[in-house]
């Protein structure tokens, strides 16, 4: 199927090539299989590494790509390598928005240390949700005392996308409590610090390709080396990380929507019955056309929003809720519709459209539910009209 | 270590047709891609240069429009790509191409050199082993694993139909690989980008040293007669149920009567 190419330099074309030449000949061939077990996925994620994706969203200086950070990039990579699949792709995902604390709130040191090693394939995570804290946020309970010139973390974290297998962690504890939302900071750790454990990996509906652990901090010594930012400025790292992750998510949905269509119209021309393809049908016809509509406004809505990041100092919070918002929702309607083009074929495993189904869900929940989604659009709104009514 | 591997451009499918008047294949309008056997050549010589240093540079003979495979080659780790091309190596036999690519390698330098197990479109499997002789140095065919190597001799296990043996040569020496070797890697971000900026050198009859009457359709010991699929291999008989001297005068009569023996 054509779709409409989002890829603006010759270098965008180059990644978009590479990254749909692995999701083809590796991710999509593996999906199954990875989809059953539930391991992770490391020799397609080394792979993804040696083919250089993790560079696009990192600066040249810091063993990136030329023309620095782009969310145009990562949506870019992230949309080709969720049409091979949807679970193995968000280790890459992932890992960007685990790496998002440290490109935006970093000193220089900071990212000399730690850019260059995922620049080159190291994994990364994120890490806010606890058991009492989802949508709420700043309601986190993991603590980061003060303790001479370092810091003692103690706490638990809750379903973390490459958790266990990353290196480095991106940490959202309170250093005030007293204070709320303000008295949140971001902290990098690495994996093999003492007193840094995982407890459970997650047995989930679907991106069963990724892993999805707890972390369990008790008594985590980190030196102030450690901490993104100024004391109490942890909340305003992760809203501006949001504000630019929230597309990769977006993108992920389109990837999926993508190959739902793709799945549904192929299969759609092969199936006869009354004596023609199913397909021949208008009835049919109109279903998948809303599909693939839906689909290429949601992929308009995203690349949209990645520019404006790139080329705006101004903070994206509306579109890119809205790009999150409205890619989940379309990604969702149409891996239902393309089980329901497949018939009772769709809803078998052998068959590829009802694993997009699974997977389409969790873009609906992550990195901040519909609801939140839409709670920010519409607060934005109102805020910019009372602006301008002033 | 300096590594060469040779690596031909053929048409995507299978099915090429032949012309009838020559004899030779029709090239024309068929999508191009790098042999596949070729493909394990690259990789195993990136590979090498992987753990013992050094260069891989590929090396083709054909058209300008060949030099596409030198770009594919370095998109996936090669360092350089050389094409050998001259309007005097037109229709060039196994022989002639043999004699041409043993002439770049001479200019190039090399220690080891790689090739495929053949070319999907050619078949021959001829080519590496024309390449060695024509050096001078060692050849081992069909190999499916290099277990040591090192700039004076390496150890190989060469392919058989019932098994694999086990070679050990000196070098300089000629490798020709089975897709068994390895399992070539995609393409990456860099690899394109210095696919898409490397300069592809040029060689020519001249440059190589090569008598252009000794190549080209000329210089080619081969005449095709007449280009045809074979027939298929028909099932063959079968006895059952014959006592073993039975079986023994059967088949002798029936050899006998098929002038065999
Ligand atoms: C597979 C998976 C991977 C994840 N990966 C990560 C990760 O890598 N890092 C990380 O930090 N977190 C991660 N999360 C956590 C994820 O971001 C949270 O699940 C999400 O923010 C929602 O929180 P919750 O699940 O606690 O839902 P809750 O906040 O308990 O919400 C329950 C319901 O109430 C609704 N709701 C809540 N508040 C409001 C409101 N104000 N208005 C209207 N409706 C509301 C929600 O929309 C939802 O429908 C992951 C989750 C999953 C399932
Ligand atoms: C009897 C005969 C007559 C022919 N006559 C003509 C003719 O008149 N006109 C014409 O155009 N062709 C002709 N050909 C085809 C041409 O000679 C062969 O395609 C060419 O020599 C390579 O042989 P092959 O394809 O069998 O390769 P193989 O010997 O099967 O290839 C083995 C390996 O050698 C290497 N190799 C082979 N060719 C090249 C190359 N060009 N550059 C770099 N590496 C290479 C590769 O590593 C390859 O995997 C003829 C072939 C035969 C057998």
């Amino acid at each position: 199927m054509e779709w409409l190419d989002y890829a603006g330099t010759e270098e965008q074309q180059m990644m978009r090539d590479v990254a749909r030449e692995l999701a083809r000949e590796r991710l999509a061939p593996a999906a199954e299989e990875y989809d059953r077990s539930e391991e992770f996925p490391w020799t397609i994620v080394k792979e993804i590494a040696a083919a250089d994706l993790f560079r696009v969203f990192i600066d040249e200086e810091f063993d990136g790509m030329a023309g620095g950070m782009s969310i145009h990039n990562m949506a870019l990579v992230t949309e080709e390598l969720s049409w091979g699949c949807g679970g193995i792709a968000l280790s890459f995902a992932a890992t960007a928005l685990g790496t998002l604390p440290i490109i935006i709130s970093g000193n220089d040191g900071q990212k000399k240390k730690y850019l260059p090693r995922i620049a080159g394939g190291t994994i990364a995570a994120f890490a806010l949700t606890e058991a009492n804290a989802g949508s709420d946020a700043a309601g986190i309970r993991t603590t980061a005392k003060k303790d001479g010139d370092g810091y003692i973390i103690n706490g638990t974290k809750q379903w973390i996308s490459n958790g266990g297998e990353a290196e480095i962690y991106t940490v959202f504890a309170m250093t005030d409590p007293s204070k709320g939302a303000r008295g949140a900071s971001c902290f990098i750790l690495e994996k093999g610090m003492e007193g840094f454990g995982f407890g459970k990996k997650e047995d989930k509906l679907g991106i069963r390709g990724s892993t999805t652990r707890e972390l369990v901090f008790q008594d985590v010594r980190v030196s102030e080396e450690n901490r993104l930012g100024r004391e109490g400025t942890g909340f305003m790292t992760a809203m501006k990380t949001f504000d630019m992750s929230r597309p990769g998510v977006a993108a992920q949905a389109c990837g999926i929507a993508k190959r739902a269509v793709d799945e549904a119209v192929s299969y759609a021309i092969t199936r006869e019955q009354f004596g023609k393809p199913v397909a021949a049908n208008q009835g049919l016809q109109f279903l998948m056309a809303d599909m693939a509509m839906k689909t290429e406004a949601a992929r308009a809505l995203v690349f949209a929003t990645a520019k404006y990041i790139d080329t705006h100092e101004k903070r994206s919070t509306k579109f890119s809720a809205m790009s999150k918002c409205f890619a989940s929702d379309v990604a969702m309607q149409v891996t239902v519709d393309a089980v329901q083009v497949l018939g009772g074929y769709g809803y078998m495993k052998e068959y590829p459209v009802e694993k997009l189904m699974r997977d389409a869900k969790i873009t609906q929940i992550y990195e901040g539910t519909n609801q939140i989604q839409r709670d920010e659009i519409g607060r934005a709104l109102v805020k910019e009209a009372s602006r301008e009514a002033r | 270590m300096r590594i060469i591997v040779l690596a031909k451009q053929v048409p995507e499918t299978t099915e090429v047709t032949v012309d009838p008047e020559t004899g030779t294949l029709r090239r024309e309008g068929v999508p191009a891609i790098v042999n596949p056997f070729d493909t394990y050549a690259i990789e195993e010589g990136v590979r090498i240069k992987e753990r013992l240093g050094g260069e891989v540079t590929v090396v083709s003979m054909g058209p300008p429009q060949a030099e596409a495979v030198l770009r594919e080659a370095i998109s996936v780790g090669a360092d350089k790509g050389v094409l050998v091309t001259d309007r005097a190596f037109a229709g060039s036999d196994t022989w002639a191409t043999s004699c041409v690519l043993a002439a770049a390698c001479r200019t190039l330098g090399f220690d080891i050199i790689i090739a495929g197990k053949q070319a999907i479109d050619g078949d021959t499997a001829q080519v590496g082993p024309g390449v060695a002789m024509h050096l001078g140095i060692p050849q081992v065919t069909y190999v499916r694993r290099i277990d040591q190597i090192d700039g004076e001799h390496a150890v190989v296990e060469r392919l058989l139909e019932d098994g694999y043996e086990v070679v050990e040569t000196p070098i300089p020496a000629l490798f020709t690989v089975v897709k068994e070797v390895n399992e070539p890697r995609l393409p990456s971000l860099r690899g394109k980008m210095a696919a898409r900026k490397a300069e592809i050198r040029r060689l020519t009859a001249d440059d190589i040293g090569v008598d252009s009457k000794r190549v080209g359709l000329e210089g080619s010991p081969t005449r095709v007669m007449k280009v045809f699929s074979p027939p298929k291999r028909s099932g063959g008989e079968k006895w059952e149920g014959l006592e073993p001297s039975e079986a023994a005068q059967k088949l002798v009569c029936t050899l006998r009567d098929s002038q065999v023996i």
